[in-house]
């Protein structure tokens, strides 16, 4: 059953590929456009070579299957980092040689150039999207909003309703940055019983007027359809209403918890060379800036962060709205895929018992 | 008769009757099995085969017996071991081990395997694994410098449990229970969950069916006694919701009772409430019911017009022109006449109402949840083995609620339409 299954995703996988030098596989949509336009496009034209963007709802669980199977069709993957840490930990990735990657343009080795994390054994970062709260600029007045992430927590300051996810990732962490635990000690606090009540404690001061989402949608929605006053959303979402819909949101960047999504080389991959070679230009600085200028995810790189990026419109600079923005991240958190892989089940038994009580 | 008994009915060309009506049927039979052939493929390999893997699933982990050889080896020899203390060549089989795991890359799997019931053990053994190769003996000592996690009476506990392939572990935390030092005990109040779960749909469920079948009769009943062109109209607005997308029939009660949303605002608009005290209707266990009501509404209407439809008018006449009030007519003779409509609407709306998703997860909110969300939920972390163990106690208690309809109302009274 297993083989008719690995199987039947591969060919599923395999069908609608073009023959390429290089095949690409993403996410799709929003996303997937604009890593094809910054990356996929761009090395073809520069190198000669032929590359395909292929799509897939979870990336992650194509490449699996397909190596598993021994007939990998895909030669990079955009994966979530936990699932790029996974993945090499259980031999379904080639390694990466970090030495190997585009130094920044002043010549700084890429090793020293990219923030802490985003380069692994098996994955190197292509961007770095966040968890942050957002609030309707029409509900608070200019002078008297909400700037800190203990503020979403203020409903006498700050009344309305709140969004929150519902799971315990990503909240917890929030809960306890708000609650005043420096960004260091938040993971080693929420390893702790003591932590985890502590957490649950500051929940439960505003659970009575939280509204919980599930799909990354929900949120910005939540705040269009004035449900709440205030949600935790994934930047990008909040991004796409405010600039693309021109809706009056503004993001609270306190307090953010970002993660890295990873470029990985699945085993087996029928062109490497090429492969790694694609890395390479999409992770330089110019091709994280590239990204970054279709999508408001933040290039891992310091070298990318220091000239302005401006957005595909033209008239946006991107700067303020990406997490890698130093001003965004005076206060905020890498999550720890480590801690998570760990304790994820644990923590969300405990959070369901919390909802439901 | 003895001559009878005794003498073979033959063919006309002398084959025992007997034999030649066999081959007949056997040809016959090869047929009909020919042509439910194809049917009887389709049900094995999306059905059967998938449900068989998952309770599989459910009792089976390879993940690390597979990848710590020696240490189960030295389970097998050692039954009656001491998990607080587990003596040196334990540990020397571990080492080896965790060496073998980094060689083969295999510290995810036996990690994630130990993780399912000692949290916090997958970075544990990947530090292990790491260092694996220059430890030094004594192993114990060398091991226990590293982390003094690797002395935890439960990790052991986990490790000889997971030596061999074959578990009930899953069924255990399934039912709520925890792994201590001691073994496994009932888990703490804040961490219990599941059952409570399970209780709370089969009682979510059993509700919907009974709103649904409060609405769906009288509907069923006009659908059924219209005459043939205003009945097909009514039909045409049953279905039409019924082939709408479930996502979009969910957004939609999502836009009309948010709390900012249309029947909130019509309802202050005509001033019945006030604006700072609207309808809490969404995002709860009432929108939760509300929405699934609906969406699974036709399930309960179709089996019971099916019925009704063929129920002749002339009993009903006949009681009434015998003497019986209405009620007495409907309680007693066509009540009596819907029952295996009722009992396939209601058996359908039940078990599709428990194994329900999409609809809890967008509209639940924090007490909207039922088990299937947790199902998912393990399914995407790639805990199969918890998620098919959840699965297989609902599979279960629907095949004894089918075996209790089965004694109570006969399977073969159910009519589907």
């Amino acid at each position: 059953m297993k083989k008719i299954l690995i199987l039947s995703t591969a060919l599923c996988a395999v069908s609608g590929i073009a023959r390429a030098d290089v095949t690409v596989m993403s996410w799709g949509g929003a996303y997937g456009a604009a890593q094809t336009e910054a990356h996929v496009k761009p090395w073809a034209a520069a190198t000669g070579n032929a590359a395909v963007m292929v799509d897939a709802d979870n990336p992650a669980q194509p490449i699996k299957a397909m190596v598993e199977a021994g007939n990998v069709t895909v030669d990079v993957a955009s994966v979530e980092y936990a699932d790029a840490i996974r993945l090499c930990d259980e031999g379904v990735l080639e390694t990466i040689d970090a030495s190997k990657l585009a130094p920044a343009p002043d010549g700084t080795a890429a090793t020293d150039d990219f923030f802490p994390g985003a380069v692994t054994e098996c994955g190197v970062s292509t961007d770095i999207w966040a968890n942050v709260y957002a609030y309707d600029t029409t509900k608070f007045a200019a002078d008297a909003a909400p700037k800190t992430a203990a503020d979403f927590f203020d409903l006498a300051k700050f009344p309305g309703k709140r969004g929150l996810k519902k799971g315990a990732k990503a909240v917890l962490e929030f809960a306890l940055m708000a609650d005043g635990v420096a960004p260091a000690d938040v993971y080693t606090t929420l390893a702790t019983p003591e932590g985890i009540d502590r957490a649950f404690a500051k929940l439960d001061t505003i659970k009575k007027d939280v509204v919980w989402w599930e799909a990354g949608a929900q949120a910005p929605q939540l705040l269009a359809d004035g449900e709440v006053s205030m949600t935790t959303a994934y930047n990008g979402r909040i991004f796409g209403a405010a600039v693309g819909e021109g809706k009056p949101f503004q993001i609270v960047w306190d307090g953010q918890i970002y993660e890295n999504e990873m470029y990985v080389v699945p085993k087996g991959a029928p062109n490497k060379d090429l492969a790694m070679d694609f890395i390479k230009y999409a992770t330089s600085t110019e091709g994280l800036r590239a990204q970054a200028s279709h999508i408001s995810y933040g290039p891992p790189r310091k070298s990318a962060n220091v000239d302005p990026i401006m957005y595909t419109d033209g008239k946006t600079e991107m700067g303020p709205n990406l997490p890698t923005n130093p001003a965004n991240m005076t206060n905020s958190l890498l999550t720890s895929s480590d801690f998570w892989v760990d304790h994820d089940s644990e923590l969300n038994e405990r959070f369901q018992a919390w909802l439901t009580k | 008769m003895a001559e009878a008994a005794t003498t073979l009915l033959t063919t006309s060309d002398g084959r025992p009757l007997k034999a030649a009506l066999a081959t007949a049927q056997a040809r016959a039979k090869r047929r009909a099995f020919l042509l439910v052939l194809p049917l009887l493929l389709f049900v094995l390999l999306t059905f059967l085969i998938p449900i068989g893997y998952m309770l599989k699933r459910s009792l089976e982990h390879d993940g690390f017996s597979g990848s710590a050889p020696s240490l189960s080896a030295w389970f097998k020899q050692q039954p009656g071991f001491d998990p607080a203390n587990p003596p040196e060549e334990a540990y020397a089989a571990l080492v080896s081990d965790l060496a073998l795991m980094q060689k083969d890359k295999t510290t995810g799997m036996a990690g994630t395997r130990i993780n399912y019931t000692v949290p916090g053990t997958i970075s544990l053994f990947k530090a292990g694994a790491r260092a694996a190769k220059d430890l030094q003996p004594p192993y114990k000592e060398a091991l226990l410098a590293l982390d003094p996690e690797w002395g935890m009476p439960r990790l052991w506990r986990a490790m000889e449990a997971a030596s061999s392939p074959y578990t009930t572990e899953f069924y255990q935390v399934a039912t709520d229970r925890k792994l201590g030092d001691t073994g496994w005990a009932r888990g703490a109040d804040q961490d219990r969950i599941y059952l409570y779960l399970f209780f709370k749909t089969f009682l979510v469920s059993g509700a919907i069916t009974v709103i649904c079948l409060l609405l769906a009769f009288p509907v069923a009943h006009l659908l059924a006694v219209l005459p043939m062109s205003k009945s097909s109209l009514l039909m045409i607005l049953v279905l039409l919701p019924f082939w709408t997308s479930l996502l979009v029939r969910t957004t939609a009660w999502i836009a009309l009772l948010q709390e900012q949303g249309i029947v909130n605002d019509l309802l202050v608009w005509a001033g019945i409430l006030s604006d700072d005290n609207r309808l809490q209707a969404m995002y709860n266990m009432t929108g939760t019911i509300v929405a699934m009501t609906h969406v699974l509404l036709p399930f309960m209407i179709l089996p019971l017009y099916s019925v009704m439809r063929v129920i002749p008018p002339s009993y009903a006449r006949a009681s009434r022109s015998l003497g019986a009030t209405s009620w007495t007519t409907f309680r007693r003779i066509y009540v009596p006449q819907t029952l295996p409509g009722i009992a396939a609407g209601s058996l359908l709306v039940f078990i599709l109402a428990v194994g329900y998703y999409i609809t809890p997860a967008l509209v639940g909110g924090a007490d909207g949840q039922l088990i299937s969300n947790l199902i998912s939920f393990h399914m995407t972390k790639s805990n199969w083995s918890l998620a098919a163990a959840l699965a297989a106690m609902l599979l279960a208690a629907i095949l004894v609620l089918y075996w209790l309809y089965d004694r109570l109302i006969g399977i073969d009274r159910l009519k589907l339409g």
